[in-house]
């Protein structure tokens, strides 16, 4: 092997075709650019969350308590000393009178000091100042934008009205998204309400500390545990707060990096489809330097210094495109960060990203690469015989492509959150891959064989054109199904999901909920609605209580035995009704549902059956209750299912009539509004007559559910975005590669006498059939894919809607007609001299 | 004079399912340093292949070829490439110039295979022989037929190669281009000491080698030496 000789003639015999391989690497520089830019990105986030780390929960210490803090944490609250600031977080309603429309909200009341580090960015900026001394309030920009209300008018929660100082744009420990689901309004702890509080249901007591002198908070911290656990009191220190970001932002930005590894993928196989077909034309070349005493090394070195150069090229030109990307990331992202992340190039992404793209270009060009060494001198002497042995009876084929394998999915586990998600990932996309291609090739063979001989020549011949060689016509189903596959998944999942939205807002289902409704509040609530006309659908009391006791076991003594897990149904705050029947969203699966009780001994409690099962009981077990202070002692006399789908009050737990008659309770009641604006109005004279309930109807609901819908489409647009990209190169690579042969055939047909018309119209049924064929692929599986998530994931009703997929279909054709027709262009011109002077 | 090719034997079958095809038959010749010979023969009986195997692109399935004292069927694929790369030049019906690389390159490849370097001024020598002095920078597809099939000789005789096989080499261009290739090469016969292996239908061309193996049906019918004109 002459080392010389390989480069020099490496570098020649690239000459002529460099323009190609650009072409053909360009499906590669997509796939680096994403990998460097999503790490180089989540380096520098990882960065800004060690920098600001104090800014995140804005103090060094904070305790947080469901109910307000007992005398004994407040005297260890005073002891601890250092700089405190209090605040008291619930949900209300926020009425605007500008507008006469209320809303349910988050309410967070501060005392001056807190944030001690970082700030609540507002617009104007010095809202954020003032708005405890002037008594103002701060609200969402969300809220703000959806109510058209404007700084300086006012917003009333619970009998105190504020006037708006300003918008907020940003607030420690939380992303902006928070404000999608739950719109946040500050306003000043002194005039709050609290009659909201006391009457209301969830409320959150938190106390910030700051220590000027410098202790250590996780070490006083750990010196209270055991204190704070045993009064249910939560605590977090900047260390947590940080960790706990970090760890939920590793996994949003591993999982992007796992959409660039997919087009990463895609790049590998677009690259390897258009190898393919340049190294057969380079099998003449191969077997003349074989007749002048090439070794098959040296040849296979010639192909593999050009694939490898043509690999460092793709991965430079990657890395810049993805550091320019870096700086829309970002932009795009910012909404779930609780940092600013300053645009800075990571070195070691860019390594990473740049060694991943080259290896995963080597690794896909081995294979088509294995051809060259099969090439005999022979075929120098011999045109036309084809001696092709089939791939899988070389060993070596078995070699790379089990090398490949291995390379992606290391690859994957390199980039994937755990080794789960990359196994599931590459082995999701594996199988993706396959049915694409067997769905595919199955379209193909049924389009040949079912083309009608009384069709005209013209769609006969672009179709019989789908099965030239070299045509890459699988490789670009693959690519291009790929992607239509990922958006019209997305369709039709979105489509289930709204159209079970619809059956909960159709017919005779409730649409509004009113809840924290006192019992003396009940009547007047009831009359407001039946004034406007609209039904009681029911109305139904609430009783709060916490679990104490497990068959003559305490929680907390569960709790001490560090043996044992214990659940969130251990410990969360159980929300209990009490009645003589089962609704209509229930099914008894055990036992006896008893509807009354005598008032003597134990109390017949029914369990829903997930619930029971999480917390390890059945029927028979005992279960004891803390119902607001007072015990009370159960037992599980029957288990139910139930239809969490509706919109109704369900419940883990029922009790029988007349039980829990003595407990505080608060009621729930439903009903069906006409319209939006008969809802507005309904929640309007509510919250004026009552402050304290709270309402939500279904739009908001749907609202809430479209905000985050988009937000997660937004991505999995992203990857189709890039996959359709990727076969529309590939197309072009193909087109590109195949020109000759192209122009042989349009020759031909030239001189069989057909014009230019009719040669333009069959490569035109080519590219519009292999679109069709490809996005159909696409839709086909989505189809499955959609009908599977409704059946198993959403328990929905699987609907289809076939416009916005005959959308897609078409978008998708007429692609690859533009993109085809535009690489075929001169084709017919100047193809019959080029054909008659390559005397080859 | 020493022998350069011996040829003993010679027969190459192929197998297409379970039918069997001889396509050559027990064919056996020596040739000498300096020697032209020419094959001739039918479409079809064989010529190709005797080439073929002779400068060992092809194994056969019985006999022997011994190249400048190399016994082929010992031979490994790669070992085969290098005696070729230092004993042989070929020339093929269809030239088969690397379209990517200029005149000049295609008559150095041969020579730069063999890891020699500063070969161009030699390449330049041999393009001016063959009359192409002005055209060292065009690429194949740049050139007519003939001014292709001289850079391919020039191509062959890089390495000063002891045996040229060459396939039909005037069969693609017109009578009076072939008349001027076939003067250069029995020039460079005669100055270099070359050996001469030449696959023709043309009778004349045949007529002016040392000597003629007729073939038919893959098997030798004709073995005839005549002296030189
Ligand atoms: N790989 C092969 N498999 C089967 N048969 C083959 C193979 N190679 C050559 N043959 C057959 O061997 C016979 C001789 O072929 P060869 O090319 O040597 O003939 P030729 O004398 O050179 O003919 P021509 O003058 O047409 O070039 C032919 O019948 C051909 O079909
Ligand atoms: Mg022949």
């Amino acid at each position: 092997m002459s080392i010389p000789f390989i480069a020099s003639f490496a570098w020649r015999d690239s000459r002529g075709s460099r323009g190609r391989m650009l072409l053909f690497i360009s499906s590669m520089v997509l796939g680096v650019a994403a990998l460097v830019s999503i790490n180089s990105f989540g380096d520098n986030l990882e960065a800004a969350i060690d920098n600001e780390a104090r800014t995140l929960l804005g103090a060094d210490l904070s305790f947080e308590s469901d109910d307000p803090f007992p005398a004994h944490i407040e005297a260890l609250i005073d002891s601890i000393g250092g700089n405190q600031s209090r605040r008291t977080s619930f949900s209300s309603m926020a009425f605007f009178p500008a507008r006469d429309k209320a809303r349910l909200a988050t309410v967070r009341a501060h005392e001056p000091g807190y944030p001690f580090y970082g700030s609540v960015v507002t617009e104007p900026a010095a809202a954020a100042e003032t708005y405890l001394d002037r008594g103002g309030a701060l609200v969402d920009g969300t809220l703000m934008n959806q109510f058209q209300v404007e700084t300086g008018d006012s917003v009333r929660i619970g009998r105190q009205t504020y006037p708006i100082l300003g918008r907020i744009v940003e607030t420690p420990r939380e992303s902006a998204a928070v404000g999608l689901f739950s719109p946040r309004i500050y306003i000043p702890m002194a005039g709050l309400d609290t009659t909201l509080t006391a009457l209301g249901s969830r409320v959150e007591y938190e106390v910030y500390f700051q220590f000027p002198d410098g202790r250590d908070a996780d070490v006083l911290r750990d010196s209270l545990r055991s204190t704070l656990r045993e009064a249910d009191i939560g605590s977090d220190t900047v260390r947590e707060e940080q960790e706990g970001w970090s760890r939920a932002l590793t996994n949003l930005y591993r999982f992007l990096g796992l959409v660039g590894f997919m087009s990463l993928l895609l790049g590998g196989l677009g690259v390897a489809s258009s190898i393919h077909v340049y190294v057969k034309q380079r099998i003449p070349t191969v077997a003349v330097l074989r007749v002048y005493g090439a070794s098959i090394a040296t040849t296979v070195a010639v192909y593999l210094l050009q694939a490898i150069g043509m690999g460092i090229v793709g991965v430079v030109l990657g890395s810049i495109v993805g550091i320019a990307l870096q700086t829309i990331v970002p932009v795009v992202l910012s909404d779930f960060l609780p940092v600013n992340v300053d645009f800075a190039v990571s070195w070691p992404a860019v390594l990473l990203g740049s060694g991943i793209g080259l290896g995963v270009t080597v690794l896909f060009t081995l294979l088509p690469l294995l051809r060259v060494r099969s090439v005999s001198p022979l075929d120098a002497l011999r045109t036309g015989i084809d001696h092709e042995r089939p791939l899988w009876r070389d060993p070596w084929w078995w070699t790379a492509t089990g090398t490949a394998a291995a390379g992606l999915v290391l690859f994957a586990l390199i980039q994937a959150p755990d080794w789960k998600v990359g196994l599931g990932y590459s082995g999701g996309l594996a199988a993706v891959f396959l049915i694409l291609a067997a769905l595919g090739k199955l379209l193909v063979m049924v389009l040949a064989r079912l083309t009608p001989a009384s069709l005209p020549y013209v769609v006969r011949q672009g179709i019989a054109n789908l099965y030239r060689p070299n045509n890459q016509t699988l490789m670009m189903i693959f690519s291009l199904g790929l992607g239509t596959f990922l958006i019209s998944t997305l369709l039709v999942s979105q489509h289930v999901l709204l159209d079970q939205m619809d059956v909960l807002g159709g017919g005779d289902q409730p649409n509004l909920i009113m809840y924290d409704i006192q019992p003396d509040q009940v009547e007047s609530v009831q009359g407001i609605l039946s004034g406007e006309g609209v039904p009681i659908m029911s109305s139904v009391p609430i009783v709060t209580m916490r679990l104490h006791g497990i068959n003559n076991e305490t929680i907390d003594a569960m709790r001490e035995d560090t043996t044992r897990r214990l659940s969130w149904a251990h410990r969360r705050e159980y929300r209990s009704t009490f009645r003589s029947t089962l609704t209509g969203s229930e099914t008894l699966v055990e036992g006896t549902f008893r509807g009354t009780w005598d008032g003597e001994g134990t109390i017949p409690v029914s369990a829903e059956a997930d619930v029971a099962s999480e917390l390890g009981v059945d029927i028979g077990d005992r279960l004891t209750w803390n119902v607001q202070g007072v015990m009370l002692d159960t037992e599980i006399t029957s288990l139910r299912e139930v239809d969490w789908q509706r919109l109704q009050t369900n419940f883990f737990f029922v009790f029988p009539e007349a039980s829990l008659e003595g407990a505080p309770a608060f009621h729930v009641v439903m009903t069906r509004a006409e319209d939006d604006v008969q809802s507005a109005r309904l929640q309007t004279a509510v919250v004026q007559a009552f402050p304290n309930v709270s309402s939500i109807d279904l739009a908001l609901v749907i609202g809430v559910f479209d905000a985050i819908f988009s937000r997660i489409s937004f991505v999995v647009r992203f990857m189709a975005l890039f996959s359709i990209l990727t076969g529309l190169i590939v197309l072009a690579s193909a087109v590109v590669v195949s020109r000759f042969q192209r122009m042989q055939e349009s020759v031909l047909l030239k001189t069989l006498g057909a014009s230019r018309r009719v040669v333009l119209r069959i490569m035109a049924v080519e590219y519009i059939v292999l679109g069709f064929v490809s996005a159909l692929t696409g839709i086909l599986l989505a189809l499955v894919a959609g009908w599977s998530l409704s059946h198993f994931v959403f328990e929905a009703g699987f609907v289809v809607r076939w416009i916005p997929l005959s959308i897609l279909l078409g978008t998708v054709m007429l692609l690859t007609l533009v993109i085809g027709m535009v690489n075929s262009r001169g084709v017919y011109e100047r193809g019959t001299m080029e054909v008659l002077r390559s005397e080859l | 004079m020493p022998v350069v090719l011996a040829v003993r034997d010679l027969t190459k079958t192929f197998k297409s399912g379970d039918r069997s095809l001889t396509v050559l038959d027990s064919v056996s010749f020596d040739l000498s340093e300096g020697d032209t010979f020419s094959i001739v023969g039918p479409s079809g009986s064989g010529k190709t292949t005797l080439l073929g195997l002779c400068a060992g692109l092809d194994g056969p399935t019985r006999g022997s070829v011994s190249l400048c004292g190399h016994n082929l069927g010992n031979m490994g694929e790669d070992e085969r490439a290098r005696v070729r790369n230092e004993h042989v030049g070929f020339v093929f019906q269809s030239f088969r110039l690397l379209p990517t690389l200029t005149a000049l390159e295609n008559v150095m490849v041969p020579a730069e295979l063999r890891g020699r370097r500063g070969v161009s001024a030699q390449a330049r020598n041999l393009l001016a022989e063959v009359g192409l002095e002005d055209r060292l920078g065009h690429y194949p597809s740049q050139l007519s037929g003939g001014e292709q099939q001289r850079v391919a000789l020039a191509r062959a005789f890089i390495n000063e190669p002891d045996v040229l096989f060459a396939d039909e080499p005037t069969g693609n261009l017109d009578t009076e281009t072939g008349a001027h290739l076939e003067e250069i090469m029995f020039r460079l016969n005669r100055t270099a000491g070359t050996t001469l292996v030449l696959v023709t239908h043309d009778t004349e061309l045949a007529g002016r080698t040392g000597r003629v193996l007729r073939l038919k049906g893959g098997r030798a019918v004709e073995d005839r030496a005549d002296t030189l004109p």
